[in-house]
């Protein structure tokens, strides 16, 4: 195992997120007190209370799922899109590293930076509701794993993509509606029947609803099914990578 | 033999076959040019050594390690400075090399680092953005960022296109260095006087194959033409009769001769070309050789080649 690879990819990666500390930090700060002004304080205080919890602290665990999935994404897709399109994986691919050390690098650095601005989120979150965390190891454990598969899915789009439309296209297309649609700002058991089934065929919403569990201790599907859902999530990532390296789809002709 | 290349292939999806069984090796500390014209597969044969394509057939083995099987071992031995540059730009100098550095699994080495900045003179330039520095630094600190990692084999692919005389000097002047520390070096290039001033052997590719590869000097003796200028006392018009063959040319105004000759004859045809001379009564003010330049032996080989 080269480590010290795998360190220089990460700390590489890690330099430029504090190079542009500031942004890193202040927008999701800025974002998160939006979105609760609009919903917890304009609209919230017409909701009241959905199962038992007051509407601001209810929409804490989707509103951080919201901002994790997006940037784990971003950063994961832009970590190894950008050598692709300047032209320094010559460097990677010439290296005596193997692919599990390269994804190792680049995934870990970017699942950071997004639990990172999890945590941020968390703790502005923090300011305007009063927030109890049942279960928090399960919350962490939630957290990280939706922070590395997102990442995973962020490095297999940054090799599918020719360009930087490509590039935004699967977050902006697929990613943000499904977690707008995946119960960050609701509860599933809120919509009419019909649409309670087919919101079961959203991979996203047993993410929300596992994290909303660790926090309040309800579910819109059993824990389990969140779990194994997160697990599947992953392992596919897990096996389209290898695939990817394994025919050099895209990076090696 | 530090590399051994053994009937390497490479045929893109496209069907191009960029590499035609290319067989060569290297010796340890020597310094190879590989000589061919744009599209010849120069890049795509270190691309393959390198790792960064993967070859259809054949293997290359680095130190006796095997690019496939034994990769980690072989390409810590290998350092690439690519034809184009391509670097962050955002990024500073430092940060750039050390990366390098520590992507070939080398621990940090601060002295190293400053020596081989010191050697390209970038020292001054550490803490710059990349895209700060002109092209010709840039260039450098490709190189910088290929030695970081103390290579035993460097890669040069074209390391001077583009690059103004002075600079082009310095860079020889580099990679002589480098040879003096036992690095062996294998260098792309168009600039046939690249490949005369610097190279110990010269291999020719074109088409996906390697023509020759020889001994410089050896090469250029056995390939070299010579030219003999005869300049005249008096202006002749015309060649006579004994004279007048395709090797003898008469300059325009008449005042001198050019007679090509190949050295690997066993006659070169000079005394009898002097003695008819003579016999025409034609006076000689003075005589001079030229041995021809590299350049024209590759141009020759590769006109050869597409016939």
């Amino acid at each position: 195992m080269n480590l010290q690879a795998v360190k220089a990819i990460y700390f590489f990666e890690m330099a430029r997120f504090f190079r542009t500390l500031l942004q890193s930090f202040v927008s999701p700060v800025i974002s998160t007190s939006l979105y609760f002004v609009v919903f917890g304080t304009a609209i919230g205080s017409r909701i009241q209370e959905v199962e038992g919890i007051t509407y601001g602290a209810f929409i804490v665990p989707g509103l951080i799922m919201l901002s994790v999935m997006t940037q784990a994404t971003s950063n994961g897709s832009f970590g190894i899109y950008f050598p692709k399109f300047i032209g320094t994986i010559y460097e990677l691919l010439s290296a005596p590293i193997n692919y599990f050390e390269i994804v190792l690098g680049y995934v870990g650095a970017a699942a950071t930076k997004a639990l990172f601005i999890g945590l941020v989120i968390l703790g502005t979150a923090a300011i305007f509701v009063e927030l109890k965390i049942m279960y928090p190891i399960a919350m962490i454990l939630f957290l990280v794993l939706t922070c590395t598969s997102f990442s995973l899915l962020g490095f297999i789009l940054g090799i599918w993509a020719r360009n930087f439309e490509q590039l935004q296209l699967v977050p902006l297309l697929v990613v943000t509606p499904l977690v707008f649609l995946g119960g960050s700002f609701y509860s599933v058991s809120m919509l009419p029947p019909i649409w309670q089934k087919i919101t079961l065929f959203n991979p996203v919403v047993y993410l929300i609803s596992g994290f909303r569990w660790s926090f309040f201790g309800n579910a819109d599907v059993p824990i389990l099914t969140s779990l194994f859902a997160i697990s599947l999530f992953t392992l596919v990532c897990i096996l389209i990578v290898a695939w990817i390296f394994k025919t050099g789809w895209r990076i090696k002709q | 033999m530090l590399l051994k290349v053994n009937e390497l292939s490479k045929t893109y999806v496209s069907g191009f076959e960029a590499l035609k069984g290319i067989s060569l090796q290297v010796k340890r500390g020597e310094i190879l040019a590989l000589l061919g014209p744009n599209g010849a597969g120069k890049t795509t044969l270190i691309s393959t050594i390198c790792g960064i394509t993967k070859p259809s057939s054949g293997s290359v083995s680095i130190d006796g390690y095997d690019i496939s099987k034994n990769f980690r071992d072989a390409r810590k031995l290998v350092g690439l400075v690519p034809q184009d540059i391509t670097l962050e730009p955002f990024e500073k100098v430092m940060n750039t090399i050390k990366f390098s550095r520590g992507l070939f699994g080398k621990k940090k080495d601060d002295a190293l680092i400053e020596k081989i900045l010191d050697k390209l003179s970038l020292w001054e330039k550490r803490d710059s953005r990349i895209m700060e520095l002109s092209g010709g630094m840039k260039r450098r600190v490709l190189i910088a960022k290929a030695l970081s990692h103390e290579p035993r084999l460097l890669f040069l692919d074209e390391p001077t296109a583009g690059v103004d005389v002075e600079l082009r000097q310095s860079m020889w002047n580099v990679v002589a260095d480098l040879k003096k520390d036992g690095v062996t070096i294998i260098l792309t290039t168009h600039y046939i006087e690249e490949a005369e001033a610097i190279a110990d052997r010269v291999g020719i590719i074109n088409k996906g194959e390697l023509l020759l590869i020889e001994d410089k000097a050896s090469l250029m003796n056995r390939l070299g033409q010579k030219v003999l200028k005869i300049d005249l006392q008096k202006s002749l018009k015309k060649l006579p009769k004994e004279l007048d063959k395709k090797s003898v040319k008469l300059s325009d105004d008449g005042m001198s001769l050019t007679y090509v000759y190949d050295t690997k004859q066993k006659r070169t045809g000079i005394t009898k070309l002097l003695s008819d001379l003579s016999n025409s009564g034609i006076n000689l003010r003075d005589i001079q050789t030229d041995q021809s330049s590299l350049e024209e032996i590759f141009v020759n080989l590769v006109r050869e080649n597409v016939q």
